[in-house]
């Protein structure tokens, strides 16, 4: 099982098939979509979340080319800054996900594998310490 | 075993003195037994580093040429008091910019300076005789300035709430997000290491007294705003609930941005973290029995943030242990909890506190005056009246 996180890139003009239908259907992967704007007519793009067996993950990246899409592995980032974060832990009680915790010592520990880029912990941190690059 | 302050004072000044932070006195008492650990230790030092909205720093700009009885004055842009004499203000953390907004405000000022960066000062007059300009726009440094204070009105709340929120939406708040329907629980004390927590009554801080404050040397100038002895309090003695307060004053120069922090709480509004201490000294057994008190002695009161009224409803009592665990129970519910306060910046300052007592001779002050006690008038709401009800 792999368990992978895509940035794709949609065309402006893309072909009219349901991409994320045949990731599912066609090659049983999982997908989670974290985040996505698609506009009509304009470039697109999602953070996509896939997981499924290791042959089946690249037959279905090169579906996803194969429709025009640009897929590389995701860059997003949660980036915490450690001169500006003075360890309150106020984020901890916005993650729903347990990516934000605080260890024995009460020092924040961020689990990149557990984030699910929902943001809010951008919004409450009130040292603006965390920054989402997408 | 009692020791008095000029006992202390002595050993303090000899660098004999012992001291311990709140935690590890607790730890020591637990251990060896409280009556031990009073004999033992001199002083125990406590630490916070929480949002403290009722801050402030007093400014003395000097005077330019030809001289401005500056009326209205800006500090990056967030408006200062132009109430006192000519180049006098007060500079609230609280205060919004006219430019960015809450995402810049008094605090972040006070940072800016503490960090060494340059402030655009801008003021306007009306302009009299004897201060014919009316307007200057230029830049200073915190070593610029003549006189630089903090004099908080409000700092190191005697325990706090737990905040929750019972209605269907997010609601943001100083406490942070409170997700709906009970999403989560957030608490602001430092618990055990909690200034006033540890000298419920007090006994040892009032008027007077040493402490430190955003890394500098200062003194706690009167009761806090909101001071309210009359809480309810546990068997022990300390309040389950938000109690007493202090208003300190420390030299803005001696202080450091390690122990000072601009906050901006999201669609509430700015604050900073400030950083206070207070060493207390173990006078006798009964200050050390509320001394070695520990998470899972003492506890707060939930409240539902939910309901917008002055009164708002309690939910129950819960340990700092519990908070600090990382969920609560409430109805059965497990609700996830979350910290407004820093626990490890509060250890730093007791830690930094220690070694200012033990190997810097730093001097414990006894009250000139104590705080108000309890039977001492309770506090007040503010009613709406009509001019022709007065």
């Amino acid at each position: 099982m792999a368990r992978k996180r895509l940035d794709l890139t949609f065309p402006p003009r893309q072909s009219l098939q349901p991409v994320i239908y045949h990731l599912v259907k066609d090659y049983d992967l999982v997908p989670n979509i974290l985040r996505a704007q698609i506009q009509p007519g304009q470039e697109g793009r999602m953070l996509l979340e896939v997981t499924g067996g290791a042959e089946n993950y690249l037959l279905g990246v090169e579906f996803l080319e194969n429709q025009g899409l640009t897929v590389r592995e995701a860059a997003a980032d949660i980036v915490l800054d450690p001169d500006r974060c003075v360890n309150c832990g106020l984020c901890t009680s916005v993650c729903r996900t347990g990516a934000l915790t605080l260890d024995g010592c009460s020092a924040l520990v961020f689990d990149k594998d557990e984030c699910v880029y929902c943001e809010a912990c951008v919004i409450v941190c009130p040292r603006r310490a965390i920054t989402l690059s997408f | 075993m009692a020791k008095s302050w000029d006992e202390i004072n002595a050993r303090i000044a000899s660098g004999t003195a012992v001291v311990l932070t709140a935690e590890e006195f607790g730890a020591l008492a637990k251990d060896e037994g409280v009556s031990e650990a009073a004999r033992r230790v001199d002083v125990v030092t406590t630490g916070t580093f929480g949002p403290m909205c009722s801050s402030g720093v007093f400014l003395n700009f000097g005077h330019s040429e030809p001289p401005i009885r500056m009326a209205e004055i800006w500090l990056n842009e967030v408006s200062a008091y132009g109430g006192l004499a000519a180049v006098d203000t007060y500079l609230g953390v609280t205060q919004p910019s006219r430019d960015r907004g809450m995402e810049y405000g008094g605090a972040h000022v006070i940072e800016d300076l503490l960090r060494g960066r340059a402030v655009r000062l801008k003021a306007t007059s009306y302009g009299t005789d004897c201060y014919p300009r009316t307007e200057i726009d230029t830049w200073i440094t915190l070593d610029d300035l003549n006189q630089a204070y903090f004099y908080n009105p409000r700092n190191a709340y005697q325990n706090y709430a737990v905040a929750v929120n019972s209605t269907n939406r997010a609601i943001h708040t100083y406490l942070g997000t409170l997700l709906p329907r009970l999403g989560n629980a957030t608490y602001c004390s430092a618990g055990a290491l909690s200034p006033l927590l540890n000298d419920p009554t007090y006994r040892t801080i009032g008027v007077g007294t040493r402490c430190f404050v955003a890394g500098a040397p200062g003194y706690v100038a009167w009761e806090g705003t909101q001071h309210n002895p009359h809480t309810d309090r546990d068997e022990h003695g300390a309040p389950v609930r938000p109690a007493g307060t202090l208003a300190v004053i420390a030299d803005l120069k001696q202080a450091s941005a390690e122990y000072f922090s601009a906050a901006t709480f999201t669609k509430y509004g700015v604050s900073s973290f400030m950083g206070i201490g207070v060493p207390i000294p173990v006078l006798d057994e009964e200050i050390a029995e509320t001394l070695a008190l520990t998470d899972e002695d003492l506890s707060a009161t939930i409240y539902d943030y939910g309901v917008p009224h002055r009164s708002r409803p309690a939910l129950g009592r819960v340990t700092y242990a519990q908070l600090r665990s990382g969920s609560i129970e409430i109805d059965g519910k497990t609700i996830p909890t979350g910290p407004v306060s820093s626990l490890p910046v509060a250890r730093k300052i007791a830690t930094e506190l220690k070694s200012w007592v033990a190997e810097r001779g730093f001097q414990l002050a006894e009250p000139v005056q104590l705080l108000p006690q309890v039977g001492s008038p309770g506090p007040k709401s503010l009613e709406i009246r009509t001019g022709e009800a007065i």
